[in-house]
């Protein structure tokens, strides 16, 4: 079936089979790798973009389902002026990432975080981020990172 | 001042933010352009005869390019013949003979996940699809489960060796030693099964082309895979492995397993390139598992809180295939006294297979078990005579004027402060308040029982110190510097430290220094990372060429400026030689890299170690215990992780954290678990509890520096710690929580229910 949808501001057109997940049309169509597939349970949210700005694991939408709508990975973050979002800048002063791999879907996951509640407590964003695994951190700089992209984005 | 030991944000972390890691999964190589997708045929019982394979369906399927059994491998070398070794040689390797590992299932299955066959298919989805279509004729054979299950004969998972204990060291015994203890205490525990989950799968790549075999593979050794995928028939000249971004490895990442093996097989029976990255399912039931020790123990002593001996007796269920022979319970025996001076020591171990997924290294592999075993019996023992668990750990902790110390095991430690850090994780975490308030929690009968538990560990870190580690170091004419290193990043942050290590010795800007790993081709001889042995032998390595780059260019200056070498010196700080005090007189990198030809400054170094290293220190847990509903919760834990000198405090500290993290996951949460029949029962991240960051606080680190000596770095080991000191220091603080219940043990992981299970019989109310 045909699809189109808008990733990252560019719009993006395949005939794809029916069940193909949009981690795998970001993956292989749009060839957008920062997206990774960690799990096949809907578990571990290393596949998590925004979807007309919510977070949503891309493992468990169709590429069919996101037809007509917009798509923010990872790649899509910054402003393309070379500056890092400020949920990047954090997470890379606060040491929130060491292999990476679940690091884009953690990002997202953030940034959707702080766009609906953006002054969260440390309790906060520990439960927000339940969906989202990371075996290296402990979590320990993760929350740190949201909680001092929080602050930065607070008027002093 | 030497940027060593500051905290240096990582170099890679803008690519990992942005555009991503390049895992194998992400490669987009024109090499890789038209390649075939792999996908397994795995045993879905524990324990069968294969009577008979029908790929016919699945080849007719679409997309299908071919599908493979052990029938097709017959342009594969025969197995190495038996080795003659008993497995109690303490050597990390397979026990092969009438114990081999076949690549792709013979005639028999031993664990759910083995590999049976293979369908090769143009895309993802018609390969799962036509493994559906592979029809294997299984008949059941008597599943053999757990410790007991392998340590009895009446199923055997190889009839050859008319036994499932692959390994032992005999046991003898000696009870004079606990004779004269005023009190022996004994007990079981069980150290269970758990599953590594890096958040990469395993993932592979393969091409053969033009006679060599190029296997990009998510590993954390690209030289060691090269050496082990020779038994493909192949000499290593004609193999290139390169390790691209790794997602995570903690041990289950050593080298390459069979699954890689069957896959770069295939690439070079089919003359196509694949790609294979597994399933987390698949991962789950085919990735090594870690752990799976019970031990018995037992300590004696006197009740002045003196320890006089401790036994330990290991049982290793290794799953199917003993791919680590007996080293885990070896090393697990050479530590068994962890950090105290016992004058008697007595340990053994029986290997037992099982139809289960092989048991290879975790994150501590082997060290974490005989922590989790002492630390128990010293909380048994204090419990014993009624003695605070940390005064008896003072009272037995090896005194700083000690060192080297070698104990009844037959570990010498190098340096060490043990009671220091015992006192000041106590003081830390406000030890006498924290029991005050357990005191007022109990009196008042609080639904919520406070729980506080201490560890104090000792760990041996580059065991293998002997196998050295590589680097190579050439600055370059623009005055840009590479390191070629054999160590193998995958999240520890050595591009960042290793560049740090090039400014401190040569004034080149970490900016200007890149670091290559991973790629045979490029650095043919090198060992990896595990064991935590990266800094100290491959960063040693990089300083040593450094010093190297430093002499040979002093030449060059020398030349340059007409004088002698003698009067040459580099300002680290400004990057440039000159004749001393004459700041005038200077050359840039640039410029005696011009002058020398890159061949000029480019040193080689092969960096061994004479003995490993043993880091230190001590772990408090604080836990909250529903007694209602036996819900533990950690809500503090407090550290120090002494590794020597510290060469970034921001990578260390990253490295406690996540060992912590996975050691609380550990006591509270994660556990394998099969059915009596061998089926797995945690075979997805829905089933296996992986821990989350809802379910953890934030950690409170201490420092604490005691430099190793035998290297110039100072360094130890700090990779493993997190996992060594949390999870006994966590499972003491649940235990102490309900002690006053008169619970003195509970094994691992530490569910409600279980903790409930334990508080109904201790208040004789269970149902």
């Amino acid at each position: 079936m045909k699809v189109t949808m808008k990733v990252n501001g560019q719009d993006v057109a395949a005939d794809v089979a029916d069940r193909t997940l949009l981690v795998h049309f970001l993956r292989d169509v749009a060839g957008l790798t920062a997206t990774n597939v960690g799990c096949d349970t809907s578990s571990c949210g290393a596949c998590t973009v925004l979807l007309d700005g919510k977070s949503v694991k891309s493992c468990t939408v169709l590429a069919a389902q996101a037809d007509g709508r917009e798509v923010v990975t990872a790649e899509g973050l910054s402003d393309g002026s070379g500056q890092l979002h400020p949920v990047q800048r954090a997470f890379r002063a606060e040491h929130g990432l060491q292999c990476g791999f679940c690091t884009p879907g953690m990002v997202m996951a953030s940034v959707s975080l702080l766009a609906e509640n953006p002054s969260p407590t440390e309790d906060e964003v520990r439960t927000a981020l339940e969906g989202n695994l990371c075996r290296c951190t402990g979590y320990h700089n993760i929350v740190r990172a949201v909680l001092a992209a929080a602050s930065e984005r607070q008027p002093q | 001042m030497s940027i060593l030991g500051t905290r240096v944000v990582r170099t890679e972390d803008p690519r990992l933010l942005t555009v991503g890691g390049t895992y194998v999964d992400d490669l987009r190589l024109p090499e890789l352009a038209g390649a075939a997708q792999v996908t397994f045929v795995r045993s879905p019982i524990a324990h069968a005869a294969i009577t008979g394979i029908d790929t016919s369906a699945a080849r007719n399927a679409p997309g299908v390019v071919a599908v493979l059994t052990v029938a097709d491998m017959d342009d594969l070398p025969p197995p190495p013949p038996d080795s003659g070794m008993t497995g109690t040689e303490g050597a990390p390797l397979p026990l092969g003979g009438k114990w081999s590992e076949p690549l792709l299932a013979v005639d028999r299955v031993r664990f759910v996940g083995e590999p049976v066959a293979i369908v090769i298919t143009d895309d993802r989805y018609q390969g799962e699809d036509a493994a559906e279509l592979v029809s294997v004729d299984y008949q059941p054979l008597p599943a053999v489960v757990g410790f007991d299950g392998g340590l009895s004969a009446d199923s055997l998972l190889f009839p050859d060796a008319g036994t499932n204990v692959a390994v032992s060291t005999g046991f003898t015994g000696d009870d004079a030693a606990f004779e004269g203890c005023e009190v022996v205490v004994t007990r079981e525990i069980v150290n269970q099964r758990l599953a590594p989950v890096p958040l990469e799968g395993r993932a592979v790549a393969a091409e053969w082309k033009d006679g060599k075999l190029t296997v990009w593979v998510s590993t954390q050794n690209a030289q060691i895979s090269r050496f082990i995928l020779t038994a493909l028939g192949l000499d290593p000249a004609n193999i290139r492995v390169v390790a691209p971004d790794v997602g995570g490895g903690f041990g289950a990442k050593i080298g390459v397993d069979r699954d890689a093996l069957i896959v770069a097989w295939a690439a070079k029976h089919t003359g196509r390139a694949l790609r294979w990255a597994e399933t987390r399912s698949e991962n789950m039931l085919a990735m090594t598992h870690g752990r799976a020790q019970r031990h018995s123990i037992t300590i004696g002593g006197s009740k002045d809180g003196r320890v006089q001996a401790y036994r330990l007796r290991i049982v290793q269920d290794t799953g199917a295939y003993p791919r680590m022979a007996g080293f885990l319970p070896f090393l697990t025996s050479l530590m068994a006294s962890g950090p105290y001076a016992i004058p008697h020591v007595e340990t053994g171990y029986d290997v037992v297979v099982t139809n289960a997924t092989p048991i290879s290294a975790y994150r501590g592999a082997g060290r974490p078990e005989a922590t989790a075993a002492i630390e128990r019996a010293m909380d048994l023992f204090a419990a014993e005579i009624g003695m605070d668990p940390a005064d008896v750990r003072r009272i037995n902790l090896v005194p700083a004027d000690k060192f080297p110390f070698t104990t009844a095991a037959g570990a010498t430690y190098d340096t060490g402060a043990y009671v220091d850090a015992l006192d000041k994780v106590l003081d830390g975490a406000g030890y006498a308040d924290l029991r005050a308030e357990q005191a007022r929690r109990r009196e008042r009968g609080d639904v919520l029982q406070l729980g506080i538990g201490v560890a104090s560990y000792v760990e041996i870190t580059a065991a293998d110190a002997d196998g050295g580690e590589t680097a190579r170091l050439i600055v370059h004419d623009d005055g840009t510097a590479t390191v070629y290193t054999g160590s193998s990043a995958h999240g520890q942050g050595h591009h960042t430290a290793w560049a740090m290590l090039v400014e401190a010795e040569l004034g080149i800007e970490m900016s200007k220094v890149t670091v290559v790993h991973g790629d045979t081709d490029l650095i043919p001889a090198g060992v990896g990372t595990y064991a935590s042995r990266s800094l100290q032998l491959g960063g040693v390595a990089v300083q040593k060429a450094a010093v190297e780059v430093k002499e040979l260019a002093r030449r060059h200056a020398a030349e340059m400026l007409e004088a002698s070498e003698a009067d040459l010196e580099l300002d680290v700080d400004r990057g440039v030689w000159q004749v001393r005090g004459d700041p005038a007189s200077s050359r840039t990198w640039a410029q005696v890299a011009s002058h020398a030809g890159e061949a000029g400054l480019t040193a080689d170094v092969n960096y061994t170690e004479g003995a490993p290293t043993f880091p230190f220190g001590t772990h408090l847990a604080v836990t909250e215990v529903d007694t209602e509903t036996g819900k533990a919760r950690l809500i503090r834990h407090v550290t120090v992780d002494d590794a020597g000198t510290v060469l970034n405090p921001v990578l260390a500290e990253g490295q406690r954290h996540g060992g912590i993290a996975q050691g609380v996951a550990q006591a509270l949460l994660e556990e394998v678990v099969y059915d009596p029949d061998g089926n797995p029962v945690t075979g997805t991240l829905v089933d296996y509890a992986i821990v989350t960051a809802a379910e953890l606080p934030s950690f409170e680190l201490l420092s604490s520096e005691t430099p190793a000596t035998i290297n110039p770095l100072g360094a130890k080991g700090i990779g493993e710690a997190g996992t060594i000191g949390a999870t006994p220091a966590t499972q003491n603080s649940v235990i102490d929580a309900v002690s006053h219940l008169g619970i003195r043990h509970i094994d691992m992981p530490l569910t409600p229910a279980r903790v409930w299970a334990a508080i109904s019989d201790a208040d004789g109310s269970a149902l």
